[in-house]
């Protein structure tokens, strides 16, 4: 998992291990200068086909320039920042040349046509025009998601420890895990949509569903494979079955749970767009499919870049919470 | 409390085959006594320990602490692992507190959880986690987990087994003080025949598996005593003797 989110750790890393003072950094200087460049481009080199919001973009460009520019030669007055845009500053200059070129082959030259492909100013069209069906329609799907995972995760927990826990349980439980688990909650959708009273609840349900899956098999995994001896120390301590599902089993196993909450996260984005486009009417996933009835190939785009933005907040609020939660781990396992 | 371990028999499987590993052990301890238990590896000492801490119950025979029958563990009778296995997500502090937290007590004795581990050397680790320490203070760790309880009878399977010998001879010293200030029952599983006889009453010698007794010496030398005490090497090398490494030395 180190190398899914290397943000949280490095750049920690990166601002306590170098002292970077009060010295200029080139890096940024460059990166200030590429999107200097990047906007006088947009700005001058006119367009093929004339389009709204170019000098907006070039506004913007300029800004990240100015930014750049005064983080690189202030140091760290900007604190903790600062050393976040240090860190990136390469990337920074990546993204500049990325922005120009893209700019380049849609807007300025043509060489990717539209309607099929969108230029930066006419994304930026999107989100000053249709922001508030973009926000809503963002605000809607967090709601979704957030109600099925937060059932599914609860439930795919609660069951990973029964069936980790009792073997009865998991002598029941086991063989329908094993038939209905593998099975795509996206193919539950028509009976959901046809047995649930709204659309609504019948996503709440297909996302719990895509959720628990993993979620209940990490645990349950997590949980059998405790290390019998901290059964025995906490026994001969005193304790009774409670604590030791509770402080030990549950403790233990948690590492475990993170993998298959993560997996969950995953596999309930995927649902959600599906849910979104064949039954509710709202939502980022409702908004791609209206926006291709209507052929806004910009709206697409548009959606596209939020419902991604969306996705990696999430996981990254999950990476937070797994580091507070598992914060003893550190410095046992490589983060 | 007084130990009562009355022909005890007890066997695994071990890839289908019997395992016999202790035959017909039978000894008693006096309450407030200290026991070593000395024999070769695999003999069978930390599986009677466990019979006796209440984890695993005899093939045959009785097993008796304080005069009841062991059914079940008791946090009055504390068996400290060979293995430090502290819990890696509870921090020092919070692995001492364990035992008082499970027996719902830990409220008004958080107080003990700091005095056990000043005893043990570990003020101003409390807040380290596990993988912080070395070996052996992880195991002094363990100890002071056990301790906090204040137990009447103390199991101990090798718990200087990891301790560098500095250490190590400032803990059996250590041992010795806290058995006779708390008054308890000490079983104590050695491999080290000068530690056996240094801080025992009594040294009981196990054959190689399936263990019987083949010996049962006692130490009758007052205390505090001397390392360099030439009773000390005279009954080393009665040990040594039924150990049959007494060619060796
Ligand atoms: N759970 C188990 N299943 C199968 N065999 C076991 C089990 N526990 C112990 N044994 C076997 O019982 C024998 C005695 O083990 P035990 O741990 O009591 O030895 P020991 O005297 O403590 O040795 P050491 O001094 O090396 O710690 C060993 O041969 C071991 O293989
Ligand atoms: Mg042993």
């Amino acid at each position: 998992m180190s190398t899914i989110d290397p943000t949280v750790a490095e750049v920690g890393d990166a601002a306590a291990t170098t002292n970077y003072g009060r010295n200029i950094s080139p890096v940024l200087l460059a990166a200030a200068l590429a999107w200097a460049a990047a906007a006088g481009l947009i700005e001058y080199w006119p367009e093929i086909i004339p389009q709204p919001y170019g000098r907006e973009l070039a506004a913007i460009c300029l800004g990240v320039a100015v930014i750049a520019a005064l983080t690189a030669l202030s140091g760290t007055v900007f604190g903790r920042i600062a050393s976040i845009l240090r860190y990136y500053g390469p990337w920074l200059i990546v993204a500049a040349v990325i922005l120009a070129v893209w700019e380049v082959l849609t807007a300025k030259t043509g060489i990717l046509p539209v309607p099929f492909f969108s230029s930066p100013q006419s994304m930026l069209e999107v989100f000053f025009d249709d922001w508030e069906r973009l926000g809503t329609s963002v605000a809607y799907s967090v709601l979704l998601l957030a109600k099925g995972y937060f059932f599914g995760a609860l439930a795919g927990f609660v069951t990973g420890v029964t069936i980790g826990w009792s073997r009865s349980a998991s002598y029941w439980v086991h063989p329908l895990l094993r038939l209905i688990g593998p099975l795509p909650a996206t193919a539950w959708l028509p009976l959901a949509f046809f047995i649930f009273p709204t659309s609504g609840s019948a996503s709440v349900f297909l996302i719990a569903l895509a959720t628990a899956f993993p979620v209940t098999i990490l645990t349950w995994s997590g949980i059998a494979s405790v290390n019998r001896d901290y059964y025995d120390i906490a026994r001969t301590l005193g304790a009774k079955s409670s604590f030791l599902i509770l402080k030990v089993a549950i403790p233990a196993a948690l590492p475990h749970v993170f993998v298959g909450l993560f997996m969950g996260l995953g596999t309930s984005f995927a649902v959600l767009v599906v849910a979104e486009m064949l039954g509710v009417k709202a939502g980022l996933g409702w908004y791609l499919q209206w926006a291709q009835g209507w052929a806004a190939y910009n709206n697409m785009y548009a959606a596209l870049l939020v419902m991604a933005l969306m996705c990696s907040t999430l996981i990254t609020a999950l990476f937070r919470i797994r580091d507070w939660t598992l914060s003893w781990q550190k410095g046992l396992v490589r983060w | 409390m007084q130990v009562d371990i009355r022909d005890v028999s007890h066997g695994f499987e071990l890839e289908g085959a019997p395992l016999p590993v202790l035959d017909r052990v039978s000894f008693s301890a006096e309450p407030g006594s200290f026991v070593a238990l000395l024999g070769p590896s695999g003999c069978g000492k930390s599986t009677l320990l466990r019979l006796l801490a209440g984890l695993d119950h005899p093939s045959s025979g009785g097993v008796a602490v304080g005069g009841v029958p062991v059914a079940a563990p008791d946090p009055s009778r504390i068996l400290v692992f060979q293995d430090p296995t502290l819990f890696p997500w509870r921090t020092v502090w919070d692995n001492v507190a364990l035992g008082l937290e499970a027996q719902g007590i830990l409220g008004s004795n958080r107080a003990r959880v700091d005095k056990v581990l000043e005893l043990v050397g570990l003020k101003g680790f409390d807040k380290a986690y596990p993988h912080q320490l070395s070996g052996g203070m992880a195991q002094r760790v363990a100890l002071a987990r056990a301790l906090v309880n204040e137990p009447r009878l103390l199991l101990l399977d090798e718990p200087l087994g990891k301790l560098d010998s500095l250490t190590r001879l400032a803990m059996q010293t250590e041992l010795v003080s806290l058995w006779q200030r708390a008054r308890l029952t000490a079983l104590l599983v050695t491999h080290d025949v000068e530690e056996a006889i240094f801080l025992a009453e009594r040294v009981i010698v196990f054959g190689p598996r399936p263990a019987r007794i083949v010996a049962d010496i006692a130490v009758d030398l007052p205390y505090p005593r001397h390392r360099g005490d030439p009773r000390l090497a005279e009954l080393r090398q009665k040990v040594l003797q039924h150990l049959g490494l007494a060619a060796t030395w």
